[in-house]
């Protein structure tokens, strides 16, 4: 690179297409998709129409490309968060920054880069701090575009000659960010300020070599510095693969015609989408409701104004128009608090982007396009919309995974509607309970822990089988757990047991899919701290069509135990909880039970022998449970995905125990119990219409809990629409308001 | 165009493909005409005879009266009332909001504490069927799940008048 090139103040021409800056094509670009309602203002797609397979033998190449790049660069990492479990994905951008393909894996991250890059361009990088061939950028930042800033993107331009083609994007999980708590999705801040390592949007290298000073930074902000280190070098491999991919597909097909091909293949994206939706869903009025607790009143590692309980509510409303434009709208939603869960836009988006991409539009290309026909309106001041830079978004997934299930479910209507069955499901399980902490590790170094078994929760169940068992996160279509042996390399806890949960999937005609449970024996550590994340006393993974929501969940690590005793006189121990009305972890270890549901927790801390029990959840059931087929749930109870004594409580379906434990229908029972339970129900309900009655005097005279009352005070307060419908709907007062107890 | 025959849809709308026929269809573009197959498919499953126009979930559909009226009708018989409002408000309800009726769907600790979240169920008043749950903190709204623009659908995205 000449000198030259490189100085403040000097005049350097133009990177972007036809001698323009960057931000003049970014600026271009947005104009015309505003006048025109079309990417760049593409009216056809001359390229794909004159020439469809060569159209297609690009889009195949660049694909290729990037899967190898992930698939490659995978393998440079040493953490399992990344290397086993596929916590990374690469896509190439326009030069203003709008997608174009992507690679498997955690693809929400496909728009969030997305963002990043056009931060730069409109903060004039062109200019200062430049951007030229054999650059480094790297970005964490939420507020610019990002989940949480433990997800770390890594930038590299693309240039032909002296042109910048696009840029190369990755993303990778990083076990540890430097936050107030250790973890990647720490549970404890309660402002920006301790979320860890900020990298804003930074240029940390030149002639594709990593500045050292960004290096030494990095290593010494964060509490496991290796694995950080080669987290960076698989990013900036995968980028530099990418490069070559894009360098030998423009070398092939020409410049211009790459150009156009970029063009075009998002334009047809956003055709694509909206035509998915005529094609998938129905026009109309769709509307969904998430809510998660935080229970941090009386927690004594935070600050008093953030030792509170609170609710948090995600009211998903989608408008389906007769053009087959896709609008969301979370108008209703409640504040941003003082704790990590809270989202900036560019995640609210990113996880409305990996959703769509999983369930409206698989068999197309995704890209940028699908962004462009979609629009949104996450309401300021809202937890989806902070408008506050000091807020903490550290655990953005906490609340941003139960949020979204309402639009699974919303779908799913429109699918079952259109006979697309295939596609319908219930809520996705949540990615709980988060096992995190830090300290030493058994090897006498600092260790940071986020256990990635969370990326196996039960799948939905479905319209025409039951859930996926254990298979996959709503983040990532291509989770895995990774072998138990990789965990304990990694954290100072062996496992005493890994198993199938019994009852954590919803209950339906078809089944969520199930959770696991493993248990974990502090090991040889001097100095570590654990907390508990997950959801507890509210449901998150709601049923649909009469199946009921996933079991919820709750807290059983246990100090103070006689666990090495009792293995050192060859007494016996357990390897699961199993049925916590009676568990077999309460029965076989003497210590101090914390057996509850207060399932968040401030990091606390654990010594040699405790145990820490961690079960993931499942997902929402679907349909009626009355009419499962009664040999499935033979097969749940034998399989141990079904305690024998919910098979009559909640299926009508009476068993018969052999004398080797093994169970079988009794049909005759069976259909006698689902007679009679069908009584029950006629006989314990209520026209809804006098329940409404009855509520809405529980709701005049304020009969709630105060964390309630405040949420729905908030949400009204935040807007006035929704005020509005809540007041209507219980004939309420038109400036009624909840009052509180002392100090709220 | 992809199309299948109606035993294939059959078998998909009964859970009976096999694992590797489901995920043959999750994988290739959507048959353009499935809708109508699926509508053919549920009239002929009916004990009425009123015109199905729009199926809400595996009881409930949206049908054409005689006189003009669209309401949502139960599978059994039993009608709720026009479409565009809210068939759950005309539905029966039973609250799941103690420890001892959430024990009978979930053991001890594995459901939600019902000061601070219950579990409503809607049943059909004819056949007591369980048509929806909704797991919401106590006081909040009766959800309004899907109110579907038929006239647009039908006029604008199929092309045919309702």
């Amino acid at each position: 690179m000449p000198e030259a090139h490189r100085k403040f103040g000097v005049e350097r021409p133009p990177i972007g297409w036809e001698g323009k800056r960057l931000r003049e094509m970014l600026e271009e670009s947005e104009r015309a998709f505003e006048e025109t309602g079309r990417y760049c203002g593409i009216e056809r797609l001359s390229l794909k129409e004159s020439d469809p397979i060569r159209y297609e033998k690009i889009f195949a190449k660049l694909r290729g490309g990037l899967v190898n790049a992930r698939e490659t660069a995978m393998n440079i990492s040493a953490s399992p968060i990344v290397k086993e479990v596929g916590e990374l994905c690469f896509a190439f951008y326009t030069p203003e920054g709008d997608s174009v393909a992507l690679s498997t894996g955690i693809i929400v991250h496909v728009h969030t880069m997305s963002d990043a890059i056009k931060f730069m361009i409109w903060h004039d990088y062109e200019h200062n701090p430049c951007v030229s061939p054999g650059d480094i950028f790297t970005n964490n930042d939420p507020d610019i575009g990002d989940v949480h800033n433990a997800d770390v993107q890594t930038f590299v331009p693309v240039f032909w000659k002296k042109e910048l083609i696009g840029w190369a994007g990755g993303v990778t999980h990083v076990i540890d960010i430097g936050a107030a708590t250790p973890g990647s999705v720490p549970v404890g801040p309660t402002s920006r300020y301790e979320d860890g390592l900020q990298l804003t949007a930074l240029k940390i290298g030149e002639e594709d070599t990593v500045y050292r000073d960004h290096e030494l930074r990095c290593e010494r902000a964060v509490r496991t510095p290796m694995y950080w280190k080669l987290d960076e070098r698989t990013r900036i491999a995968g980028c530099h693969m990418i490069r070559d991919a894009v360098e030998t597909i423009v070398a092939d097909e020409g410049l211009d015609t790459f150009k156009r091909f970029m063009r075009e293949v998002i334009e047809e994206g956003r055709r694509a989408f909206i035509d998915r939706i005529k094609e998938l869903t129905i026009p109309g009025r769709y509307a969904a409701s998430s809510f998660f607790a935080n229970q941090y009143k009386n927690e004594p590692g935070l600050p008093p104004h953030a030792q509170v309980d609170t609710v948090m509510h995600a009211p998903t409303v989608v408008t389906i128009s007769s053009g087959g434009e896709f609008h969301l709208s979370m108008d209703g939603a409640s504040p941003w608090g003082y704790h990590s869960s809270n989202c900036t836009p560019s995640a609210m988006q990113g996880a409305l982007w990996v959703l769509l991409s999983q369930t409206v539009m698989p068999n197309d290309k995704v890209n940028g396009g699908a962004y462009l026909a979609t629009r949104s309106f996450f309401p300021p001041g809202t937890w989806a919309n902070p408008q506050n830079l000091a807020v903490s978004t550290g655990a953005a997934w906490g609340f941003l995974i139960p949020a979204f299930t309402g639009l699974f479910r919303l779908l799913a209507r429109a699918f079952w509607a259109r006979g697309y069955h295939e596609e319908v499901m219930a809520s996705y399980g949540m990615t709980m309970n988060a096992l995190q902490g830090g300290g030493t590790n058994h090897l006498g170094k600092p260790c940071s822990i986020l256990n990635f078994e969370i990326s196996t929760v039960g799948g939905g169940a479905c319209a025409v089988k039951d859930g996926l068992d254990y298979a996959a996160a709503m983040w990532n279509p291509e989770g895995d757990m990774a072998d138990v042996e990789i965990w304990e390399i990694l954290e100072p806890m062996l496992y005493l047991g890994r198993r199938v949960k019994p009852n954590t999937a919803g209950p339906g005609k078809y089944r969520g899919g199930s959770g696991f449970e493993s248990l974990r024996m502090v090991w040889k550590t001097v100095d570590l701290v654990l907390q508990n994340a997950g959801d507890g006393i509210l449901f998150s993974s709601a049923g649909i069509f009469g199946g009921y929501p996933a079991a919820a969940g709750y807290r059983h690590n246990v100090h103070e135990t006689d666990l090495i005793e009792r293995a050192g006189a060859g007494k016996p121990y357990p390897v699961r909880e199993y049925d916590p009305e009676h568990s077999e972890l309460k029965g076989l270890v003497k210590g101090k039970h914390c057996f509850d549901k207060r399932t968040v927790t401030y990091p606390h801390p654990f010594k040699q022998g405790d145990l820490y029990l961690s079960w993931l959840r499942g997902g929402g059931g679907l349909g009626d449970s009355l009419e499962r087929d009664p040999k499935l749930v033979e097969k749940d109870v034998n399989q141990g995905f079904l305690l024998p004594r919910y098979a009559a409580k909640i299926y009508g379906v009476k068993l018969i125990e052999d004398s080797a434990g093994s169970h079988c229908v009794d049909w005759e029972g069976t259909q006698e119990l689902r007679k009679e339970m069908r009584k029950t129900r006629a006989q314990r309900s209520v026209p809804t219409r006098d329940y409404i009655a009855s509520e809405r005097r529980r709701v005049r005279e304020a009969r709630l809990v105060d964390p309630i009352k405040q949420c729905y005070n908030s949400c009204m307060k935040l807007s006035p629409q929704w005020a509005k419908q809540y007041r209507e709907f219980w004939d309420l007062p038109s400036d009624f308001a909840f009052s509180l107890g002392d100090g709220l | 165009m992809t199309t299948y025959d109606i035993k294939t849809l059959e078998n998909l709308w009964e859970g009976k493909l096999s694992a590797g026929e489901l995920r043959g269809i999750q994988s290739k573009f959507k048959d353009r005409d499935r809708f109508w197959k699926f509508l053919d498919y549920c009239q002929a499953r009916v004990p009425w005879t009123e015109k199905i126009l729009l199926p809400l979930q595996p009881h409930l559909y949206i049908v054409q009266k005689p006189d003009g009226q669209r309401v949502v009708k139960c599978d059994c018989g039993h009608e709720f009332g026009d479409y565009r409002n809210n068939w759950k408000l005309e539905a029966r309800v039973f609250v799941r909001d103690s420890d001892e009726t959430l024990r009978e769907i979930y053991p001890a600790l594995m459901h939600s504490d019902p000061e601070w979240m219950i579990l409503r169920e809607f049943y059909c008043p004819g056949c007591y069927s369980l048509l929806e749950t909704e797991m919401v903190p106590p006081g909040y709204p009766i959800l309004f799940d899907f109110q579907p623009d038929l006239e647009v659908f039908y006029r604008d995205w199929l092309g045919k008048a309702l």
